[in-house]
């Protein structure tokens, strides 16, 4: 219903009509539960693009992924997805992509998951540079648990379990994955929609383990507690202090809070893959 | 071969094609076997960062249509339980073996121990049930770890197999036959197109088809209580019970099938030993001695040691006077066999807290104790 | 759009246009497509959805070229563009 040409009414009765990227989720389960203005659902919209650039045949793409917000990824996907315990992704991919090579696997998992009790397995599958894509959403904190502080949560940030400011290093997740081993390492934010698309189409097509960092907001959360109210609010945060280096040192990358979010292509290197090196 | 060698042979023989595993005396020799052996028939051999991991890449292998083993320890076994929870709810068939030694802790690597039969059936958290079987030698380490598979495809659920260092390590003739000629419980798939396929809603047994990654069936499988769909439903009691109690009785209702034991001298037997394991070997030397002076005195092997077998040890309680359990720990499945007896027959835990086997003369002492109506009570 | 002189191919230039189309059920208010159009189509109405969110509508449709990035954002997959005739720019 209208008035002076502006909506006065939603009418949701009709029927819905078909996002394109419907074929590839479980529209009986949409919509979601990510907050209003969490990264995870833009996280989700790019890959998704990258699925249809890459040319990938979806009906051979397994998504695995680990406990936490970002876990519940898997649950709307329309691919075969493995939802798993917490910090296991990773090696439950390795178990799937060794037993059916065919298979193309990606893991998507968020900071907790997969760098504090998953990080053990993601060093050891970036060293042997296992055929896997891994998509961290990186929001900085523990979200589906509350808000506790994430081994990503930059010093001074304020989370449940650091009421008064973090009094820890965090990991600096590039850097990590670079000296692991890993062949690809890429890092964007969910603002930069257009090369996050086309990194992650990158990084799917690539041998080996590919990393991508996804600097995503958490506006319940993270942004509750740092001041940045909304996930619009954080996204500006993001276009105010992201610097596109590509190619630059990871080691340089850290990423301190008020400070510059460096975002780019770091590695991209051409490394025999784990399968690779069986064959030899 | 030894055990753990015979153990490795078995899978390969059974068409396990993934093995992936973390160095633990007593049970390395199976990674190491496996890592000679798998490139032979094609299969894959990796050794994970540790022993959750090796856990969670076998549960991933099987999603991907593999016949999946792992193999470990105590130390290692603590650390696959919960992934053995993901396993069990999400219906995963593959194999553990644990080779038991000394414990707790780090124990006695290089010894033998039982203290691990209790954390197999509850190690994991939440209500479930699971398969165990026992092995008495390397013979049986090949023949039921082909049965370990068989049950894990026919029944959809991890099934350990819960050896101990004296088995494993112990070397004897064993019979490998041609894999033509052994009876393999293929992996049954779906009949029915994707669109009317629920990869969890079990069939008149309970259990459901399996359609694995890559087939074209979109599954989503999730640690989470899930409904027929697969989808997750963490809101609602009614799908919790319904999950849970079929999978429960995925087992129970099946437990004529999946029981076995073996037994001697049980028609007279006044009193009857309860063994599994290495145990149940050592026992029959004072069995034997026993009945040479005259005491009626029977063997009762579990081979099956979950589900355990109540109904024959609530039978048996009504007409002997004593079961007497010899374990290498201080009483685990002595409790059960206790519990089942429910006062009708004494139960006599012969206890041993590790290191090596039960001295014959011991158990002789407590099988005559037992006759004399002495002794009761596995924790006294 | 105002030139100091008329462009050589400005006969050759085609403007795509985009038809917004939103699914309101999904919508959860974030503002974001509002935000990070650049053709500023979009504004967030007084209406509400069932779930109470503020939806998107379309207040000027002349102006979208179906640049899509509205399309990408989109955090709930409840909204995106469909291509239509283009036109030639004036």
């Amino acid at each position: 219903m209208e008035t002076n040409g502006r909506l006065t009414a939603v009418n949701e009765s009709v029927a819905e009509p078909q996002h394109p990227m419907d074929r590839f989720l479980r529209q009986d389960r949409l919509p979601h539960i990510w907050c209003s203005g969490c990264g995870l659902g833009t996280a989700l919209n790019c890959f998704l693009g990258a699925l249809i650039k890459s040319k990938l045949d979806p009906d051979k793409v397994a998504v695995v992924s680990g406990i936490g917000c970002s876990g519940r990824v898997a649950g709307y996907v329309n691919m075969d997805s493995f939802h798993t315990t917490h910090g296991r992704a990773i090696p439950f991919a390795t178990g799937l992509k060794l037993a059916n090579p065919a298979l193309k696997v990606v893991v998507f998992s968020g900071d907790g998951d997969l760098i504090a009790i998953g990080g053990n397995h993601f060093i050891h599958a970036a060293r042997r540079n296992m055929d896997l894509t891994v998509i961290c959403v990186n929001n900085f904190i523990y979200g589906m648990t509350g808000g506790q502080l994430a081994p990503t949560t930059p010093t001074a940030a304020r989370t449940s379990t650091s009421p008064a400011g973090n009094r820890d290093h965090p990991f600096n997740l590039a850097y990590l994955a670079a000296a692991s081993g890993a062949a690809y390492v890429a890092r964007w934010t969910t603002l930069h929609v257009r090369r996050l698309e086309r990194a992650l189409t990158e990084a799917l097509l690539k041998p080996g383990f590919s990393f991508v960092e996804i600097i995503s907001p958490c506006p319940t959360l993270y942004g509750r507690l740092n001041k940045q109210k909304s996930g619009l609010e954080q996204m500006q945060y993001y276009k105010d202090r992201s610097v596109i280096q590509h190619g630059a040192d990871p080691r340089q990358a850290d990423i301190a809070l008020n400070g510059q979010i460096v975002v780019g292509k770091f590695v991209d290197l051409d490394k025999p893959s784990y399968l690779e090196l069986q064959k030899g | 071969m030894n055990g753990d060698e015979a153990c490795a042979e078995a899978a390969l023989s059974a068409g396990s094609r993934f093995f992936a595993g973390y160095p633990i005396t007593p049970a390395t020799e199976i990674a190491e076997r496996m890592a000679e052996r798998m490139p032979d028939v094609g299969g894959t051999y990796i050794q994970m960062e540790d022993e959750l991991a090796s856990m969670n890449a076998v549960l991933g292998a099987a999603w991907g249509g593999a016949k999946a083993m792992t193999a470990t320890s105590g130390p290692g076994f603590s650390l696959m339980m919960e992934n053995l929870g993901l396993g069990l709810i999400t219906e995963t068939p593959c194999v553990v073996v644990d080779v038991q030694r000394g414990g707790p802790s780090t124990g006695l690597p290089t010894l033998v121990g039982q203290g691990d039969m209790m954390q197999a059936r509850w190690g994991s958290h939440g209500p479930y049930e699971i398969i165990a079987l026992c092995p008495t030698s390397p013979q049986e380490m090949f023949d039921l770890t082909i049965e370990a598979f068989n049950l894990s495809e026919k029944y959809r659920t991890p099934v350990l197999l819960m050896a101990d260092e004296s088995v494993g390590h112990m070397a004897e003739r064993v019979v490998i036959p041609p894999v033509e000629s052994l009876e393999l419980y293929p992996r049954r798939k779906p009949t029915v197109p994707p669109d009317q396929y629920r990869p969890f809603e079990g069939d008149d047994a309970g259990v459901p088809a399996m359609a694995c990654a890559g087939e074209g069936y979109h599954l989503h499988v999730t640690g989470l209580t899930h409904d027929e769909r697969g989808y997750p439903v963490t809101t609602d009691p009614a799908v919790q019970e319904r999950l849970v109690h079929r999978l429960i009785e995925k087992i129970r209702a099946n437990r004529a099938d999946i029981i076995r034991v073996e037994s001697r001298w049980l028609d007279d037997a006044e009193v009857i030993v309860v063994a599994y394991g290495i145990s149940a070997r050592v026992a029959l030397l004072p069995i034997e001695m026993a009945r040479a002076q005259g005491i009626q005195v029977g063997w009762l092997k579990l081979v099956t040691v979950w589900p355990f077998p109540e109904d024959l040890i609530r039978q048996l309680a009504r007409r002997v006077q004593a079961f007497v359990v010899p374990e290498i720990n201080y009483g685990q499945i002595a409790l059960e066999v206790e519990r089942c007896a429910a006062g009708r027959a004494r139960t006599i835990l012969v206890p041993h807290a590790g290191g090596d086997i039960h001295d014959p003369r011991v158990v002789l002492e407590a099988i005559r104790q037992a006759v004399e109506g002495q002794g009761d009570g596995v924790t006294g | 759009m105002k030139f100091w002189r008329t462009p050589l191919d400005h006969d050759q230039i085609i403007i795509p246009r985009g038809q917004i189309t939103v699914i309101p059920a999904r919508c959860k208010g974030c503002g974001l497509c509002e935000n990070y159009c650049p053709r500023h189509v979009l504004a967030m109405s007084v209406a509400f959805n069932a779930k109470g969110y503020h939806i998107p509508e379309v207040t000027d449709a002349e102006a979208c070229v179906a640049c899509g990035l509205c399309q990408i954002m989109c955090p709930e997959f409840s909204i995106y563009v469909t291509e239509v005739a283009s036109r030639v720019a004036d």
